[in-house]
């Protein structure tokens, strides 16, 4: 059995997906189709729907998978400085340092990455294809002024781009102070670059692209040769970016709150916060260490399987 | 060649410039105030403002700008505020040890990583293969930190094979001519102190080097396997080549394009990764100098450490595209 | 394995006795005059000595370098009679003439220095400089050496804790002739000249070896010439290891043989394992603040129905280490000035309720401010001490939100601004004295408990003018007890500050005030 891989990982460098950039992609709706039938075939797919598939049931039906509340400190008078109950009838993955019950801890962490990971996601594609946009348009079909503009951009972009993206979401969550909405921003921004050169390097192809000539050349308005050919055309490798993006997006949720960037509430039911408050307890719980390891581990490698077929399958440079 | 080079420098100053006005305006923009920050439970109104007038923190933020810009000018980083030392110096003390880690960890992924994806790619489809495909999947999905703490907990303190929490065993009076311990070690031929800065290395390094030699694996493996598919590669087979002529002569040559460029791509991942690792391992580099510098507000070594990062990070990356060229002639006509 | 490699070659090569000590941080300087925190301290107590020092494991001082002493009769002036026989560790006597060239350089600090992050204690304590703003306060009159051995200091106004703030380490004695020539004191920055790094010169029992500033290991070596015990191993070393983790990670690989400041989860498992666990008399107090400009913490009855819904012993057993007493005031027993007759507020939910619902505030929504990522002597692990309290006030019906904080955004958050509702913070005891408690909580108006009684300053500030330690007792047990009844606070306890040893040290000392010198430590086989 073969598990046909990509030529590069999840990585949010840009580099990463050079090899998309010069590709020759088909019409539109074709396009998506031919990845679709082609996405069913494959076995990593699969693999990747499945784990993301249990990943959003399990966030979605948290409330039905446990009876207790998240982050509920009830049991806080049972836990010592030496001592965290184990499993028993009532907690069967025993509690957590803060007096919460474990699985539900990582039931609802589970919605908790999944939130933050989609959110700033969306975030980060929204800002960074806008600006992409933007500047891959005004690049390729708009003349001088679109030069400058273009530039303008790009040099915000190599400013984002000249710090390592974890030191950059540290910064601005550093900024916003510690909470929830804080992380998100954080990774949202630190994402921004990575769409905006993307999505820039494929519409700059595209405006070389003979089509582009041709409506030109048919004194169509460039306004709408940039909107209706140029954008749907270009956003293939951004998409597949936003998918693998969400892997690494959940792994940094959970960084920076290791870093203690996250929300004020210590027993909040977030994996990477779990893992951080766990640390210092390995000799006498190390359950409470690796449990919420595994989670992220798990939930990104689902997204990053998913991520693979589809780059895959929308890519022919590895269709053979 | 040259040309290349001195544009793409040309190009780093408008960023500098930029990215020094942002991170001015960035660390004013963190909540806190350094002076408090500095004096902690002593601090009182009268402390704190005597402190903002002697230091100049209550200076108006356009002739802030001005003295900081004038002094970065001379090459001055400033001094930091919380432990008084100059920043440039601070950052002398502690770049040896993240590179050190970085180098090693680097070495490690390729070490590695360029023979397991080789030897996947000859193996397609077989269980080797499958092996180190999916081994290089975990690889890519497992957190640093997460990975650096199964390491220190396994490793360190369950096995006790391997020591933590510091860059050298305190008790070896080694003599450090450049702060790279381990080429120090080598470099006064005190073997113990060489030996003992690698021992320490070994699980930082591992965990900082996981994800590059993941990404680097397979790298390797479709570039060498893209290769082997190409039609000059099949003529040699058919032609009747030895197999390890074709790989010297034609497979590695083309496969390596894609892998330096990986490698090269690493370095803003290692930088990143050492943040985490460092803290895990109480390893004394830039990443935990400069988490602690954000967690006290001490502003001169925000600004100063994380110029010095673009900078690096920037250069790395102008030496990666110059190594491409060198490789691969069609870039270097270009 | 690798470790055992260099096990063996290091026991060969070297058979020089170490001792290697592990702190949090750096220390900052050399020079102790321009320092105030423990990890400078814990340095330059090895190379310096005071007139003044502390009985062991004590906070009472004693004689160190003086070895008597004699106030005058209006209080004013102090008379000290010198050691003899002692010298700096560059060879210059220390004599009457170093006693008063030490205090003269004190008050002579240029306006520069005078700031709070380098000559703190002074200005704190000696209120006022020769120069700068504070120059009208000082109340440093002079020094005359009146003979080889004889030297007297006098005052321009009453200091009743003179003599136990001398035990600081920042007053300690520097040799006159090594500041003359490598201490700049009007440098830009002082904590980097040649002094304050590579020179400090004292008297103690150890001497400078070299101080590595990217790892910040310190090295000192042993004074041979120590007028008192001579230090029992070679070289001590002192490297700064930041989490308690890595350190207990450390002690356990065997690179070092003590560390300060244990996590309370590692005590257990080190003693399991044969590390020997030292504990400090605690000098420190951890309370639970109200904001009184915030709503509902203005009444008194919400005040009280918070003390009386914490259950201590229970926050102690979930964030303190073992041994850690509740306390009841805000100083720790051990301080001059504590009254035993508080008043006392049970552990009671239900009185709790009922109080809540006369003041109304039954379910009402509070603001609860602590600090992350920090761990105090006083503090070691906030976020359980907040957690544990928490479901505490959740227990009464209170709806607490949380607010955390870095610990450099948390103190400004909580000292200068309003925006704060409860909040957890303490002080670690310079020396024996209740102002040094009270009075840096309670003494002026404040923010962080946003409260104003002139009556309670005044009672607070009215001890100082008194020339005696004696005469200051009762009327600082009464501020205490008034204290509790107006009830700014919960004192929670004074947690027990832990160092861990490898089971071959023997001989550390410790100190509540951590007056800790190492002459005494050996390390074995």
């Amino acid at each position: 059995m073969s598990i046909p891989i990509p030529p590069a990982g999840p990585s949010t460098t840009p580099g990463a997906s050079v090899a998309l950039d010069d590709k020759d992609l088909e019409g539109g709706l074709s396009l998506w189709q031919g990845a679709f039938r082609r996405l069913r075939r494959s076995p990593t797919a699969w693999c990747g729907a499945v784990i993301v598939a249990l990943f959003v049931v399990v966030a979605a039906a948290a409330p039905l998978l446990t009876s207790y509340q998240p982050g509920s400190t009830q049991w806080a008078g049972d836990v010592t400085t030496t001592e965290i109950p184990g499993p028993s009838a009532d907690h069967w993955l025993g509690l957590d340092r803060y007096g919460s019950d474990l699985w539900t801890q990582l039931v609802y962490g589970a919605r908790q990455s999944l939130l933050y990971g989609v959110i700033s996601t969306v975030l980060g594609l929204a800002v960074g294809a806008t600006l992409g946009a933007l500047a891959g348009g005004f690049g390729a079909v708009g003349g001088r002024f679109g030069t400058v503009v273009d530039a303008t951009i790009m040099r915000l972009v190599d400013i984002m781009l000249a710090v390592p993206s974890l030191l950059l979401a540290v910064s601005i969550a550093a900024m916003l102070g510690q909470s929830g909405t804080a992380v998100v921003i954080a990774i949202g921004a630190a994402q921004v670059p990575v769409f905006a050169r993307l999505l820039r390097g494929s519409m700059l192809a595209q405006g070389k692209a003979d089509y582009v000539l041709a409506a030109n050349a048919l004194g169509l308005r460039r306004s709408r040769i940039v909107m209706s050919h140029m954008l749907p055309n270009s956003m293939g490798p951004t998409i597949v970016q936003a998918t693998l993006n969400l892997a690494t997006a959940i792994i940094e949720v959970a960084a920076l709150s290791y870093l203690g960037l996250g929300a004020p509430d210590p027993a909040i039911a977030e994996w990477g916060r779990m893992l951080v408050a766990a640390q210092d307890r390995f000799d006498d719980a190390a359950r409470l260490a690796i449990l919420p390891g595994v989670a992220i581990a798990i939930t990104a490698l689902g997204f990053t399987l998913f991520g693979e077929a589809l780059r895959e399958s929308l890519d022919p440079r590895t269709r053979r | 060649m040259l040309r290349f080079v001195v544009r793409r420098l040309l190009l780093l100053v408008p960023v500098l410039i930029g990215l020094s006005v942002l991170l001015f305006a960035w660390v004013r923009a963190l909540p806190g105030d350094p002076a408090r920050s500095l004096l902690g439970e002593r601090a009182t109104d009268a402390g704190v403002e005597r402190i903002n007038e002697v230091y100049g923190f209550d200076r108006p933020l356009v002739e802030q700008y001005v003295s900081y810009v004038g002094a970065l000018l001379r090459g001055d980083f400033g001094t930091s505020i919380q432990t008084g030392r100059p920043v440039t110096e601070s950052f002398i003390d502690y770049f040896p040890a993240t590179i050190e880690l970085a180098v090693t960890a680097l070495l490690f992924a390729v070490v590695i990583g360029v023979p397991l994806g080789y030897l996947a790619a000859r193996h397609q489809g077989r269980w080797l293969d499958t092996t180190v495909v999916t081994g290089s999947l975990l690889g890519v999905v497992t957190p640093v930190f997460f990975l650096a703490i199964l390491l220190k907990l396994v490793f360190a303190n369950w096995l006790g094979w391997l020591p933590t929490g510091l860059r050298q065993d305190p008790r070896i009076d080694a003599t450090h001519v450049t702060n790279f311990y381990v080429l120090d070690g080598f470099l006064t031929q005190e073997w113990d102190a060489a030996f003992n800065a690698m021992a320490h290395l070994v699980l930082p390094a591992i965990a900082l080097g996981t994800i590059p030699l993941a990404i680097i694996v397979r790298i390797t493996r479709a570039a060498v396997a893209d290769v082997l598919n190409e039609d000059y590669v099949r003529t040699a087979h058919a032609k009747g080549l030895a197999a390890a002529t074709i790989s010297r002569r034609h497979v590695l040559r083309n496969a390596l394009l894609p892998v330096v460029t990986t490698i090269g791509l690493q370095a803003g991942l290692l930088l990143s990764g050492a943040v985490l690792t460092e803290t895990v391992f109480s390893f004394n580099g830039i990443g935990s100098y400069l988490f602690t510098a954000i967690t006290r507000r001490d502003y001169p070594v925000l600004q100063g450490f994380i110029l010095f990062i673009a900078l690096l990070y920037c250069l790395i990356n102008l030496l990666v595209d110059v190594v491409y060229g060198l490789i691969d002639p069609r870039v270097r006509a270009a | 394995m690798l470790v055992g490699c260099a096990d063996s070659e290091r026991g060969e090569g070297d058979d020089r006795n170490t001792f290697v000590f592990a702190g949090s941080e750096a220390p900052k300087t050399l020079d102790p005059f321009y320092a105030s925190d423990g990890e400078t301290f814990r340095v330059t107590r090895q190379l310096y000595e005071g007139l003044v020092g502390t009985n062991p494991g004590e906070v009472t001082p004693a004689p160190l370098l003086a070895e008597s002493w004699e106030q005058s009769e209006d209080g004013l002036s102090y008379e000290f009679e010198l050691k003899s026989g002692v010298t700096f560790h560059d060879g210059t006597p220390f004599d009457a003439e170093a006693v008063c060239a030490n205090f003269d350089r004190w008050y002579n600090t240029p306006e520069n220095q005078q700031t709070d992050d380098k000559a703190y204690y002074y200005g704190k304590l000696f209120r006022g400089f020769a120069t700068g703003p504070t120059a009208d306060a000082a109340i440093y009159g002079g020094c005359t050496a009146d003979a080889e051995t004889t030297a007297t200091v006098t005052l321009t106004s009453p200091f009743a804790g003179f003599i136990a703030a001398l035990s600081l380490p920042a007053f300690s004695m520097q040799s006159p002739t090594a500041l003359e020539e490598y201490q700049d004191d009007a440098a830009d920055n002082v904590l980097t000249t040649d002094y304050s790094t590579q020179h400090p010169t004292g008297t103690g029992p150890f001497q400078f070896g070299a101080w590595d500033q990217g790892s910040g290991e310190v090295r000192l070596e042993r004074y041979d010439d120590y007028w008192g015990d001579v230090a029992q191993v070679d070289e001590a070393i002192i490297v700064q290891i930041e989490s308690p983790r890595g350190r207990a990670d450390a002690l356990r690989n065997g690179e070092i043989d003590g560390f300060d400041l244990v996590g309370p989860a590692d005590v257990a498992p080190l003693q399991d394992d044969g590390y020997q666990i030292e504990n400090r008399d605690p000098f420190n107090i951890l309370y639970l603040g109200f904001n009184q400009a915030q709503e509902p913490f203005g009444d008194i009855r919400v005040r009280q129905a918070i003390a009386h819904a914490i259950d201590k012993e229970a926050v102690i057993a979930a964030s303190m280490p073992e041994g850690t007493l509740p306390a009841d005031q805000f100083v720790p027993e051990l301080v001059m000035g504590y009254a035993n007759d508080v008043t006392q507020y049970e552990y009671d939910p239900e009185l709790a309720e009922q109080l809540l619902a006369e003041a109304g505030a039954t379910g009402a929504t509070i603001t609860f401010n602590y600090p992350t990522n920090i761990s105090r002597p006083y503090m070691p692990q906030p976020e359980d001490t907040f957690n544990a309290i928490r479901s505490q006030l959740e227990a009464v019906g209170l709806v607490v939100e949380p607010v955390s904080n870095e610990w450099n955004d948390y103190i400004p958050q909580v000292q200068a601004t309003e925006d704060h509702g409860i909040h957890l913070l303490g002080w670690t005891g310079d020396y024996d004295d209740t102002d040094n408690f009270l009075g840096v909580f309670f003494g002026q108006q404040s923010q962080e408990f946003g409260f104003d009684d002139p009556a309670l300053f005044e009672e607070i500030a009215a001890p100082r003018s008194l020339p005696s330690p004696e005469e200051q007792e009762p009327l600082y047990q009464q501020v205490n007890r008034d204290v509790m009844d107006l009830l700014p606070g919960v004192p929670i306890a004074s947690p027990v500050p832990s160092l861990a040893f490898a089971p071959e040290v023997d001989g550390y000392q410790t100190s509540p005030v951590q007056d800790e010198v190492w002459n005494n430590v050996t390390v074995g086989e």
